[in-house]
């Protein structure tokens, strides 16, 4: 048993080392002197750093702690997402906090915290251990949200967020006690083989199982359980609306994914009925919601709902290609967010943030390279080939075309094409529109790596796809052994 | 006689010349370096000419392979043979005459060199349509003159007119270029060939031969020589594709003379000269010819007595002259055709550029009313004009006396219907030729000044560079004819003069009109001729009420002539106005209303309205996105219920 444990202890230890190390970074926090928090943030980077590697070091497969947690392709593949996502967020937020009085130590600590559930929730095996990581997550989220205490719209935010979130939690627990309460199992292993093909189960894990999968698509903010997105995003500080719109999505999505093609694969049919209705809804609502919109953060919000429905097209096909179209979707939508991200930390003016879309008129005189930037991520989450995100579209399509569902296909092309309107408006206003005041330069040494690291990979993504086409076949094998038919063939650029 | 080829390409560098280079040379030096080479294109034209006269034979000068694919074979070549050789000093000689008057009546223009470039682009053009030695190439020089002939008619491209005139030449053009570029096909279709040489040595064999045609059975050759001359209609300005033509002299009044009366419109009755050994197997067609040439003629006739433009006046004549040329071959008379062509050139150049000094000197003004009296002034244009019409008429020793009465006598010993027709109608139109001529002559420059008493004292004769070129004109319009020179032409038929180059079956018309007209027939012609100048002299000169009492009299007969025969209100009528209507409808309610409406604006529109109101779901109140939540699970749970467990 001794040393089970053990090697139980060391499958975890990314885990293990963000829950010390956030709580030694509280410790630094508190037990330091003056102005810490610049301190206490590069610590967090180390941490997240460190915690990489630990990643590299330690890649052993298995279920520890009787299966309470897993440790796969999948997990390797969404948690270096989260690590990224998380690790680069906390790296643009480095200029911003110092500047809009957010000078507090709890920041990085929380984003930690946040990051470990996040870990948990990707690797989680058990509704106990998902439900941990969940909230574990949320809290931290909910805190970050209302971070700018003295800010009205942050407050209201976080208040709005956590309000809604538990109604989620509530949604999430009540799915979990219907299907324990059905089939006595909360183990996704025994969950699996007690549901087998999803004949002899009850009605109420049907009910159960639209629960989970509700308080789910509202961390995905997925259409119907999206409404508290754009106002969070537009309230919440813009370096944790960064972060909020990328890794949180990629846990919350592999999460989903987990739970949809791991207990309740044998309920195939009655969860694809969900996720092609959250799917739809998502393309259309994130297309159609963004025109309207003046705020880009806000704008970024409809755009992400819509991201999540382009994502949620892969999973609903329910096949091994679909995984693997998820996978991709979501490592280019990482990038691609965080380039988009970054510029829009850059929107300063007068030291002041700029949240206005008309705030960019004529970017490509006053900045040309930001413009640029900007520019090819807009492109790209419009889906213009050859940037990476027709590529995300690309395979997730693919999938659903493979796997009948030519109607999602249709309709995610359509959506993609309204999408495209918003997108490329935003060009227009940078390169046709009579210029306003340029921004406050410099644009802070933090952001112009991290614009322009991204920029380069979704402009060259096409050039080398191999390393991520191929661990995001792994991923999808981890979860679908079923076997990929011929996505990869189909287009390798 | 590989430097014939110099004859096509001297123009083709004077126009690279003065068109891409001409503000690099000058406004001075451009127009100059056209006339020079233009003029040594000419001599070099009458070398040529009197060369392949002399032989008898006919040259090829090979350039190089145009299109070689599969079975279809198009060389760029130029070939001469008697026929060519007309047209060359014809061209040419013309084109260097308007050339150098152009020096002198274009002196205060700002864009000279262009269009000198465009005058020796078209010389160019014409040039390669008269030497080309297969269907495509003619076609090509007969699109190249098109071109040039819009370009100038629309040179003055800041006047609304010029532009309406230079479109409506280029689109009634175009109807008959369709039928062109048909024939062309059709010929390739049946001879497997767009060559000359093999089309007219395969000629006799497909003779008789029928094909079908928009469910009709047709005479093969027939149905070929139908569709050519339609583009030659359209070229040559015939009824009722000739609307164009009195429009087309909103251009410049050199670019009238050169394009418009001497050698472009004149590209029809060549053609029709050059496929002879076609035509001469289909008597339909040759009918069709000769009916719709006569046709013309007297049409543009009856028209040219009521115009009181002087330039349009001419035009008509042009018309009407025309006419005359193609009944001439639609009753096998070829040489006569091209004799007629060959005279006309030089007297009615010499009218247009008559018209031109006329014109110059009364500061633009081209309205005959508002003229009168200018002979005083204008001496030497004044003789250049009544040259010029005594031709035209058909005086004796005058060039047009010789082409036009052997034209008439041709129509009368051919036997056919069509002949006797064009008979007639030549004779009637010799009567109205004589009469517009002279009323022309005497609106303009006898009887009362009916201008302004400033702009009557400041007329003055044109300078030297207008008036001397023109005596090369006014030379042939007077002995242009005479048998010893032009006259060879149609010496014995033209067998002689013109060799193997125009193909005659059966009996040679000019031959038997030689042989076997009466003298009451010549003696009618002249007379008819000269009782139009007297006519003319009586109603314009002495007894001045008449018209303008005919006219009151006969008031419909009067503005259906002044009108034109209502063809251009009957063509607006018939296609413009449809044509609009049809782009009008097409566009409002097809382009606009359905697929712009339901495309483009209509989805555009749908998906604002979606975003707006999906914009204001988004309140802004906690228990309304609880209550969304709520609403959503419950659907999704009620559709699994009812999807699975109902």
């Amino acid at each position: 048993m001794h040393e089970l444990l053990v090697s139980d202890l060391f499958a975890i230890l990314p885990e293990i080392w963000f829950a010390v190390a956030g709580m030694a970074l509280l410790m630094v926090g508190v037990f330091t002197r003056g102005d810490n928090t610049r301190l206490v943030l590069w610590l967090a980077i180390g941490v997240f750093v460190v915690c990489g590697l630990l990643m590299r070091l330690l890649g052993e497969h298995g279920a520890p702690f009787a299966g309470l947690v897993v440790n796969d392709s999948f997990g390797d593949f969404m948690k270096t997402l989260v690590l990224v996502g998380a690790g680069l967020a906390l790296v643009m937020s480095l200029g911003f906090i110092r500047r809009e009085g957010m000078e507090r130590f709890e920041y990085p600590v929380l984003i930690v915290f946040a990051t470990l559930g996040m870990f948990v929730m990707v690797s989680a095996n058990d509704l106990l251990s998902l439900y941990v990581g969940l909230e574990m997550q949320s809290l931290a989220l909910y805190v970050c949200a209302a971070f700018q205490r003295d800010n009205l719209r942050s407050s209201e935010a976080g208040l709005k967020y956590f309000v809604l979130g538990a109604v989620a939690s509530g949604m999430l627990l009540y799915g979990c006690s219907m299907v324990y309460g059905f089939s006595g199992a909360t183990s996704f292993d025994t969950l699996a083989s007690v549901l087998g093909d999803g004949r002899d189960v009850g009605v109420g894990v049907s009910v159960g199982l639209a629960f989970i999968a509700a308080g789910l698509a509202f961390k995905v903010s997925a259409v119907p359980f999206h409404m508290w997105t754009p106002d969070v995003y537009e309230g919440a500080p813009t370096p944790v609306t960064a972060f909020f719109s990328i890794a949180p999505k990629v846990a919350a999505m592999a999460l989903l994914i987990r739970v949809m093609m791991g207990p309740f694969a044998g309920l195939f049919e009655q969860w694809q009925q969900i996720v092609f209705l959250l799917a739809v809804a998502s393309m259309v609502l994130g297309a159609v919601g963004a025109i309207g919109q003046i705020n880009i953060k806000r704008l970024m919000a409809y755009s992400s709902i819509g991201h999540v429905g382009f994502a949620l097209v892969g999973l609903a096909a329910g096949t091994a290609e679909g995984i693997n179209g998820v996978a991709i979707y979501l490592a280019i939508y990482l990038v691609m967010g965080l380039g988009a991200w970054g510029c829009i930390l850059t929107m300063r003016r007068q030291g002041a943030m700029v949240e206005e879309i008309a705030g960019l008129a004529g970017l490509s005189r006053t900045n040309p390279p930001l413009a640029l930037c900007f520019a090819i991520f807009m492109f790209s989450m419009a889906g213009i080939p050859p940037l990476a995100g027709f590529f995300g579209k690309f395979y997730v399509f693919m999938a659903a075309v493979n796997a009948g569902l030519y109607t999602l296909a249709v309709v995610g092309v359509l959506a993609s094409a309204v999408g495209a309107f918003y997108y490329i408006r935003i060009v227009k206003i940078m390169y046709f529109d009579e210029p306003a005041d340029g921004f406050d330069t410099p644009l802070g040494r933090e952001l112009w790596p991290v614009i322009a690291l991204a920029a380069a990979v979704t402009l060259l993504f096409f050039i080398y796809t191999g390393p991520l086409l191929d661990s995001a076949q792994a991923a999808s094998l981890a979860l679908a052994p079923g076997g990929l038919d011929g996505a990869r063939a189909v287009l390798v650029p | 006689m590989t430097y014939a080829a110099a004859i096509v390409f001297l123009p083709l560098v004077g126009a690279v010349a003065a068109g891409l280079f001409g503000r690099w040379l000058g406004d001075k030096a451009a127009p100059v370096l056209t006339c020079v080479l233009l003029v040594a294109a000419a001599i070099l034209a009458w070398i040529v000419f009197f060369q392949i006269v002399a032989d008898g034979r006919a040259v090829t000068v090979y350039l190089f392979t145009w299109i070689d694919s599969g079975a279809f074979e198009v060389d760029w070549a130029l070939y001469f043979d008697q026929v060519t050789a007309v047209m060359l000093i014809v061209v040419t000689t013309v084109s260097a005459v308007v050339h150098v008057y152009s020096l002198g009546y274009m002196a205060h223009d700002p864009h000279r060199p262009r269009f000198f470039a465009y005058l020796s682009l078209f010389t160019f053009a014409m040039l390669m349509l008269v030497t080309a030695d297969n269907f495509l190439q003619m076609f090509f020089g007969w699109e190249g003159v098109g071109l040039c002939s819009y370009l100038l008619i629309g040179f003055w491209y800041k006047r609304p007119s010029a532009n309406a005139a230079a479109i409506k030449a280029f689109l009634v053009n175009r109807v008959g270029d369709f039928g062109f570029a048909l024939g062309i096909m059709g010929v390739f279709l049946v001879f497997n060939t767009v060559s000359f040489e093999s089309v007219f040595a395969a000629v006799p064999d497909r003779a008789g031969g029928s094909v079908r045609f928009l469910s009709w059975d047709v005479d093969v050759i027939t149905l070929l020589c139908v569709l050519l001359f339609v583009g030659a209609m359209g070229k040559s300005a015939q009824v009722p594709l000739h609307t164009w033509l009195p429009d087309a002299m909103e251009g410049p009044t050199p670019v009238s003379a050169l394009i418009h009366a001497a050698t472009m419109v004149t590209a029809g009755v060549f053609m029709v000269v050059r496929l002879s050994p076609m035509f001469e197997y289909s008597p339909d067609a040759l009918a069709m010819v000769a009916v719709v040439g006569a046709t013309t003629a007297i049409f543009a006739a009856t028209v040219g007595i009521a115009q009181n433009d002087i330039k349009r006046v001419i035009a008509y004549s042009t018309c009407s002259q025309l006419g005359y040329m193609f009944f001439a071959c639609g009753v096998g008379a070829y040489p006569v055709a091209l004799f007629h062509l060959f005279t006309h050139a030089f007297f009615k150049a010499l009218l247009f550029l008559g018209s031109g000094a006329v014109i110059h000197a009364m500061g633009d003004e081209q309205d005959m009313r508002r003229m009168g009296g200018l002979w005083r002034k204008l001496p030497i244009t004044y003789a250049y004009m009544w040259i010029g019409s005594l031709a035209l008429a058909g005086i004796p020793i005058f060039a047009g006396y010789w082409s036009k009465d052997l034209i008439i006598e041709s129509a009368f010993v051919s036997g056919a219907s069509a002949g006797r027709y064009a008979f007639w109608i030549g004779v009637g139109a010799a009567f109205l030729t004589a009469l517009y001529s002279w009323r022309l002559i005497i609106m303009t420059f006898h009887g009362r000044p009916r201008m302004a008493k400033d702009r009557f004292d400041r007329a003055h004769e044109a300078p030297g560079t207008m008036w001397i070129p023109l005596l090369v004109l006014a030379a042939g319009a007077i002995v242009g004819g005479l048998p010893f020179l032009g006259g060879q032409m149609v010496h014995h038929g033209g067998r002689e003069f013109f060799g193997h180059s125009i193909f005659i079956m059966g009996d040679n018309a000019i031959e038997l009109a030689h042989e076997h007209t009466p003298l009451w027939v010549k003696a009618m012609i002249l007379a008819v001729a000269l009782s139009g100048v007297a006519a003319a002299y009586l109603g314009y000169m002495r007894l001045t009420h008449i018209p303008g009492m005919l006219a009151g009299r006969f008031r419909p007969v009067y503005r259906f002539l002044l009108n034109k025969w209502y063809f251009d209100e009957l063509f607006d009528w018939m296609f413009v106005r449809p044509a609009k209507r049809l782009g009008y409808g097409f566009w409002k309610s097809g382009d606009e209303d359905v697929i712009d409406g339901l495309g483009p604006d209509g989805v555009a529109a749908a998906t604002l309205d979606v975003a707006r109101r999906v914009k204001a779901l988004q309140s802004g109140y906690v228990y309304h996105y609880a209550f969304a939540m709520l609403i959503g699970l419950v659907a999704v749970v009620s559709w699994l219920l009812f999807r699975f467990w109902g």
